[in-house]
């Protein structure tokens, strides 16, 4: 078999194995109950990887009954070794953070406040401001006469946040429209 | 990065330049410390002494922005004690190439220069060759237009005193470091450089990662392990991102964004599509037809084909010349040419430079989409401190995107390896990923193209578009499938399956790729390779830290480029202990090789070890950079110093700027403002900390916005430790909580003590009374290749404040 780190701390952990620990000393009683009083207990583990930089640790997440219980450094993982800097310690703060934003916001122009707005209002709004700017301002020649079909009135920003996936619907999508105003923080 | 996480391991010696690694990439550090376990001296460069420099073996304090100068330095350096690699520069490198005599260099300035359009004429710095086109060599590099000789000659001028004088840094300290690092000039010895945004946010950013490249050619240490130019990449997919081309002038897989003067796809292939006159150079550039008709086919499926050459002529065409980067979108849109945009998981209105201009500009928007997990500086522009909010006219729609561990789909990391991350909970409220929000909304664009017609409709109502998303269907639309059944060897692939290999794609719109890169990642065979968790490896693989068998990498799980450079002639490593790949007398082992072929000393089917470029060697001369064929020290747009000892050319000639009413820039030695200020992220916040400032065990540990300062500049200032202080550029002010450190010292510099501060720009007004954006105070000025402005230097004068207002 294949034995990683994690696999063999799961393997030692098994009762086949700890006659043999037990017989090096170790008693495992206490640490087995104290296992089962865990958070993690039950949970199903996620492989996922931290959000901030490039090192792009491996976490495990947990989660039980559709929840986030616990983030953890993947000790499998051959570069954080189960490291976590505290950013990556802090991923379940994040994510249970009470600033978070869970609805799409709507300001009106000249407005003072936020408003709730449900997506298919927001999307088709949107799509309504793109459309009319295109419709008026694409170039389709410039002014000496060469095909450009170019979109120059609106721009895209962002974002290395985006998975690989992510980054070819948005690149597809802009190109798509004609935009050209592209750019992120690959270089901020 | 060259190499990867891991591979730091094997250096003899690291430096560390342009980065405080220990603090921006935490985990990293643990390989530089098993180097150091392992007997390697880690040194640190870097304005500031830092969790970085505590750790290293030495930190020596440079200048901010006269990098170059020492790097010039250790170039001269390697000449004046030939402690280069000659065996290597002579075989991977165009040491040997002929300059043509166009080329001259004269007081600061390259020929071919215009100062009416601050640009050069690139065309005069061109190798000679001989009637087919093939450079002209001298292989006993004794001809004086020779690049070896124009390299010793140009770098003659970088003694010992003049850097000194330049820097700041001690000529015993200068001996230092170059001393150890050139010691990795043996071909059994390897020095890694890691840099960060402190070599690239300055107007001559990229010519410093230029200069880490001449030293790590001129020693030997690129493809070998623990050597390489190691950008520690500090976005969580900025390498995926920039592989992708959310970018101004690329298209994906660094094709270039076409341009008016290719009107058909036959020109722009012309004009993109590198020949060489050399048969043993692989020239791989030369495949690009083949990746681009591989892209067009992913983005316009069947509407693409050979006849209306795959829609190529659908594509946006950008003005020849024009840039159309962030600083420049930004300038548009503070002289309201710009309508509307999309700014999606970024914050630049707190971590662009000059935010002052950029928070003005925005007002200038008719609407703006925003898609973020909290409230940004830039979300809620419009209702800044100061600004009456019925004022201002700007719709926004602000969309809650999910957090990583809410989607799937894979990311790059810095060492390019490919990973998948899965889904682990449902989106919180009624958050979406990125995909979630531009995949329906470009569905609504192509109903109402469809049912109402309108401009142009046929780039969106032709596009090879899903209903939904799913990661998985579009990491297999990455990898590429084939549109038509064929045979590959003794298989035969039948249309819709995976290409193997990007050896497969093809020009005639037989294959798809949304990124030639990534072809080979998902297969047939073997599935989502990006999802392998297989730690199995061969001893000699073992011995670096390579992992094949774990996710994978781009390119064909390449783990450690350009490694044809790690071998002899006849292929055998030049440090046995430490082989990244060895000929076997049949084929390659170790590491995925820069290609099949044999050893170059096989005169018949050996080919020349640097692949991508035109004619297989290495460049040490490049005449492909918009300021210079060679890394040349020029003080940033902004300095202390009126006149440095490299010529009578203080800044960039060729430096970008702007020219609106905010977008000033002191003159040199402006009396007003005579402290350099440089800038930084921290460990608790990243970036702008727009996410970081909304996790409150995070912001409890990094509460408040504060600068560093000697205890000298203190003095002379009347500035004590935790005093409130008044930050003052040509451009903005800011407030910040005075910390008083032997971490930074004043610099000598040409006789002069010149003082330094630094400040982390993590902060914002969203997050009460925890202070504002420190960019407010940085300079839109931007390096001529790549437009990145100059975050990491400008200049300041502090003072002491009575009250403060953005800080509680």
């Amino acid at each position: 078999m294949k034995c990683t780190r994690r696999s063999f701390l799961k393997f030692a952990g098994a009762s086949a194995v700890c006659l043999t620990l037990g017989q090096m000393g170790f008693n495992l009683e206490a640490a087995r109950a104290y296992a089962g009083s865990l958070k993690i207990e039950g949970a199903k583990e996620v492989t996922t990887i931290c959000p901030f930089c490039a090192v792009c640790c491996q976490v495990i997440a947990y989660v039980r009954d559709g929840k986030l219980v616990a983030t953890e450094g993947d000790p499998d993982f051959p570069v954080n070794e189960g490291a976590l800097c505290a950013k990556g310690a802090a991923l379940f703060t994040m994510y249970t953070s009470q600033h978070r934003l869970l609805k799409p916001m709507y300001r009106a122009p000249y407005s003072d406040k936020w408003e709730e707005k449900d997506w298919d209002w927001t999307l088709n709004q949107i799509a309504r401001r793109v459309k009319e700017a295109r419709d008026r301002d694409i170039i389709l020649q410039n002014a000496a006469g060469k095909t450009v079909n170019r979109f120059e009135s609106i721009f895209m920003m962002g974002t290395s946040h985006a998975s690989n996936e992510e980054c070819a619907v948005i690149h597809q999508a802009m190109r798509g429209l004609g935009v050209v105003y592209m750019d992120h923080q690959a270089r901020t | 990065m060259t190499n990867h996480w891991i591979d730091i391991k094997n250096a003899d010696a690291v430096l560390i330049m342009g980065s405080n690694a220990a603090e921006h990439h935490p985990v990293c550090f643990k390989w530089i410390m098993k180097a150091k376990d392992n007997g390697a001296v880690i040194m640190h460069v870097d304005p500031k002494f830092s969790r970085t420099s505590a750790r290293s073996d030495f930190h020596v304090p440079l200048r901010s922005g006269t990098d170059i100068a020492f790097l010039g330095g250790m170039i001269n350096y390697i000449f004046e004690t030939e402690s280069y690699f000659k065996e290597y520069l002579l075989n991977y490198t165009n040491a040997s190439f002929l300059v043509g005599k166009g080329y001259s260099f004269n007081d600061g300035l390259f020929s071919g220069y215009n100062p009416e359009t601050r640009s050069y004429d690139r065309s005069v710095w061109a190798f000679e060759t001989s009637a087919d086109g093939a450079p002209v060599r001298d292989m006993t590099l004794s001809h004086e237009r020779c690049v070896f000789n124009l390299l010793k000659k140009h770098y003659a001028r970088y003694t010992l005193k003049n850097v000194s004088d330049t820097t700041g840094v001690s000529e015993e300290n200068l001996l230092k470091v170059y001393k150890v690092f050139c010691a990795t000039g043996k071909p059994d010895k390897a020095g890694t450089i890691l840099y960060a945004l402190g070599w690239t946010q300055h107007t001559v950013g990229a010519q410093n990662i230029r200069a880490s490249a001449l030293i790590q050619l001129l020693l030997g240490n690129i493809g070998v392990a623990g050597g390489g130019i190691n950008a520690l990449r500090g976005e969580p997919n900025v390498q995926g991102s920039t592989d992708h081309a959310l970018l101004y002038d690329n298209l994906p897989g660094y094709i270039a964004l076409p341009r008016a003067k290719w009107q058909t796809l036959a020109d722009f292939n012309k004009d993109n599509t590198p020949v060489t006159a050399l048969k043993n150079s692989v020239n791989w550039w030369s495949n690009r037809p083949k990746y681009f008709a591989s892209l067009l086919k992913g983005w316009f499926g069947d509407e693409a084909t050979p006849e209306n050459d795959f829609c190529y002529g659908l594509l946006p065409k950008g003005e020849d010349g024009e840039d159309y980067s962030y600083m420049q979108i930004m300038d548009k849109v503070y002289h309201g040419q710009m309508k509307g945009g999309f700014i999606f998981g970024v914050n630049p209105m707190n971590s662009f430079p000059n935010t002052n201009k950029m928070r003005l500009a925005l007002d200038n928007l008719d609407w703006m989409v925003c898609a973020e997990l909290h409230n940004s500086e830039t979300t809620d522009n419009w209702r800044r401190p100061g600004v009456d909010p019925k004022t201002r006219k700007t719709e926004v729609f602000l969309l809650p995107s999910a957090h990583r561990v809410e989607k799937a789909g894979t990311i790059s990391n810095s060492g390019r390896w490919l990973l998948w991350f899965d889904k682990a909970v449902e989106p919180g409220g009624e958050a979406r990923s990125f995909a979630d929000i531009f995949v329906p909304l470009i569905n609504r664009l192509r109903d109402m193209y469809r049912n109402e017609g309108g401009t142009l409709p046929e780039p969106l109502l032709k596009m090879n578009w899903p209903e939904t998303f799913d990661a998985e269907e579009w990491a297999r639309r990455i990898n590429g499938f084939f549109w038509a059944d064929t045979q590959v060897g003794d298989k035969l692939y039948k249309r819709g399956q995976l290409v193997p290999a990007f050896g497969n794609l093809q020009a005639d719109g037989t294959t798809s790729s949304l990124n030639w890169l990534y072809t080979g990642s998902y297969t047939e065979e073997d599935g989502n390779k990006s999802k392998r968790r297989d730690p199995s490896q061969t001893p000699m693989q073992a011995a670096i830290g390579l992992y094949p068998n774990w996710s994978w990498c781009w390119p064909v799980n390449r783990r450690i480029l350009y490694n044809r450079a790690s071998v002899d002639l006849k292929g055998k490593p030049y440090n046995p202990q430490k082989a990244v790949i060895e000929w076997d007398g049949v084929k390659w082992v170790g590491d995925v090789p820069d290609g099949p072929w044999p050893p170059q000393a096989d005169t018949k089917n050996g080919k020349l070890a640097f692949i991508m470029t035109k004619d297989g060697y290495a460049q040490l001369y490049g005449p492909g950079l918009k300021d210079g064929p060679l890394p040349e020290h020029y003080e940033p747009a902004e300095t202390p110093v009126a006149k440095h000892p490299f010529s009578r050319q203080n800044s960039s000639p060729v430096f970008k700027f702007f020219t609106s009413d905010m977008d000033k820039i002191a003159e040199a030695a402006d009396e007003r403002f005579p402290i350099v200020l440089t800038t930084y992220s921290m460990t608790e916040h990243w970036c702008g900390g727009g996410e970081t400032r909304n996790v409150p065990n995070l912001l409890e540990t990094e509460p408040q916005l504060y600068i560093e300062l000697s205890h000298e500049l203190a003095k002379e200032k009347g500035i004590r430790n935790g005093d409130g202080v008044i930050i003052e550029s040509i451009r903005g002010r800011v407030e910040a909580i005075a910390m008083v450190t032997v971490r930074i010292r004043p610099f000598t510099v040409m006789g002069r003590t010149i003082h330094l501060v630094g400040m982390p720009f993590a902060y914002g007004w969203t997050t009460p009374d925890c202070g504002d954006s420190t960019n407010r105070l940085t300079v839109t000025a931007c390096d001529p290749n790549t437009s990145i402005p100059e975050l990491k230097a400008c200049c300041v004068n502090i003072t002491r404040a009575d009250k403060l207002t953005e800080i509680a």
